[in-house]
């Protein structure tokens, strides 16, 4: 099912928690929210569960609001709401089954679904436990069969990976990759690495405003500027090589990268490639080029960027 | 209709895990007992076959723990963040506060029902008024329904169940008592106003014998309202900012 929002804004007295975001996710799509603590991403993901309304805007599902058929819509998400509250005194297997009967599954259909939840969570082992007694790592599990247990179309995972080590990091990202064939999914963290392991597209909010929208390499393109790589150049001498990078006409900038090994680090000018250049002007000269190695702006530094200020 | 008995049944079942129910039966029962049977003013001492006396006591008792038992129902789904999870599933915000009002109240249902071998003895005691005897018990469960409610709504409005227990049981002590003090040091309009408002009054009325519209009114209002509430505070989190 696709989610359509339209200029959601929240406010909390006079600050806006979320201010006139948005966007669109479409069936098959995992879609990161990424952004600081606080930046709105809670509150967003609350709105689109109906947990909360939205001042101004509007939240479409298959192009029915929110507001209007919230009982209808509710039935096809399913929420792991952050921090992941469970009630810890109930056994696993009586949790899903109480979670699965407010869905409204069907009574027959329930003990298969559960089942079918264990196995795909890994919960085999701990299955008869109280959920308090579990691990963190496990809870999160439980969080998730319960968010899946109605095979919903829809997913809103709240910091998902949260207190998870890397092993179990490593087979939530998988399974939600699993998911995320056939389902919209939508996951908030901040965690860079995770966004680019699993999601398709990358939604950057920072201050309640949506400040970045795109696939992880459109958005380094976008906050690349101009063209930045290293090359090593042998067979000449050093400066040499670097008066000569420094003369071609689409060269900005150049920097010894490493002057013993005959490295530099070449920056183009704005909007144009000097690799040919380059290229063209060893061919001229007989030098040979051993590396070319383009310098990508990390998710990091294009995350830094877009929300620090 | 499935969906609040899914949510009360869930409800039952943590109280009886959480031995809150057991806490709460033995204690109703042994209280109700002590004064019904052993103490100062007992069936034995007024040689009356009347539950009159276990009546009073238990409209005592249930004032009392009923707080306690509403106290967490909302406050801690609200700590803990669980209401979340609840109110984000395909239910309503009504279906979540009926389905706690009814599974507090099938608990009290169950104390009482544990009181029924009172009946029992005392009427191979003596001739029983049957027709008071269901009255007063009918008293019983509408006084218990109105504390719930009131019980629920306090508990909706804080994440904290030692606050939600002390403004149930404050709010609580004004229908259960002060409003017919008032009434009685006062005249005139001010006096019946209070007289009316008091819980007092109509329960004692009905477990009189006399069932009157003017209290099935009072008591159904009054249940009304606190689940109406409850209602509306829980809803209120959508809009608040």
């Amino acid at each position: 099912m696709d989610i359509k929002i339209q200029h959601l804004t929240k406010r909390y007295g006079s600050t806006r928690a979320v201010d006139n975001i948005s966007f669109e996710v479409h069936t098959g799509e995992i879609v990161g929210f990424l952004g600081p603590n606080g930046a709105g991403k809670t509150t967003t993901m609350k709105m689109i569960t109906n947990y909360l309304l939205p001042d101004e805007g509007e939240i479409l599902i298959d192009g029915k609001s929110m507001a209007e058929h919230a009982d209808e819509l509710k039935r096809h998400i399913g929420y792991l709401p952050e921090n992941n509250p469970l009630y810890t005194d109930m056994p696993v297997i009586d949790y899903l089954d109480y979670c699965a009967r407010l869905q409204g599954i069907k009574t027959e259909e329930i003990p298969g679904r559960i089942r079918e939840m264990v196995v795909i969570c890994g919960l085999n082992s701990e299955k008869h436990k109280k959920i308090g007694e579990l691990s963190k790592g496990y809870r999160q599990r439980v969080g998730l069969a319960q968010a899946m247990i109605h095979n919903p179309s829809i997913l809103i995972l709240d910091e998902p990976t949260s207190g998870l080590d890397p092993n179990q990091i490593i087979e939530i990202r998988k399974l939600i990759r699993e998911l995320g064939k056939e389902k919209t999914v939508i996951l908030s963290t901040h965690i860079l690495p995770e966004v680019e392991a699993t999601c398709d597209r990358i939604l950057i909010i920072s201050n309640g405003k949506l400040v970045a929208d795109g696939t992880s390499e459109s958005l380094r393109k976008q906050a690349q500027g101009q063209e930045v790589y290293t090359v090593r150049i042998e067979d000449g001498d050093a400066n040499e090589i670097f008066r000569a990078l420094q003369n071609l006409p689409t060269v900005g900038l150049v920097d010894f990268a490493d002057r013993s090994m005959n490295k530099f680090e070449i920056q183009s000018r704005p909007g144009v490639s000097s690799r040919r250049e380059v290229f063209n002007l060893c061919v001229s000269r007989r030098w040979v080029i051993t590396e070319m190695i383009p310098v990508e702006k990390k998710l990091e530094e294009i995350f830094r960027t877009l929300t620090v200020n | 209709m499935k969906i609040i008995w899914i949510i009360a049944r869930k409800e039952l079942q943590s109280f009886f895990d959480s031995l809150i129910a057991y806490i709460i039966l033995v204690l109703f029962l042994g209280f109700s007992g002590f004064f019904t049977w052993l103490y100062v003013s007992d069936i034995f001492l007024i040689k009356q076959a009347t539950l009159r006396g276990f009546f009073n006591i238990s409209y005592w008792t249930l004032f009392f723990f009923i707080p306690a038992l509403t106290m967490r129902m909302i406050a801690e789904e609200k700590k803990t963040g669980t209401i979340e999870l609840l109110l984000t599933k395909p239910i309503t915000d009504r279906q979540l506060v009926l389905g706690k009002f009814l599974a507090a109240m099938i608990l009290i249902v169950i104390s009482l029902a544990c009181t029924f071998p009172y009946v029992l003895t005392v009427s191979k005691l003596g001739n029983l008024d049957n027709g008071g005897t269901i009255c007063g018990y009918l008293g019983l469960l509408l006084m218990s329904a109105s504390y719930i409610s009131l019980g629920l709504y306090a508990s909706s409005l804080t994440g904290n169940q030692i606050i939600a227990f002390l403004i149930t049981l404050f709010s609580g002590l004004f229908l259960h008592l002060l409003f017919d003090v008032f009434s009685q040091g006062l005249s005139g309009f001010l006096a019946e106003m209070f007289s009316y408002l008091s819980l007092q009054n109509h329960f004692e009325s009905i477990s009189r014998g006399v069932i009157d519209t003017k209290d099935l009114v009072y008591f159904g209002s009054l249940i009304f309202l606190g689940l109406f509430l409850t209602e509306i505070s829980l809803s209120k989190r959508k809009t608040a900012g």
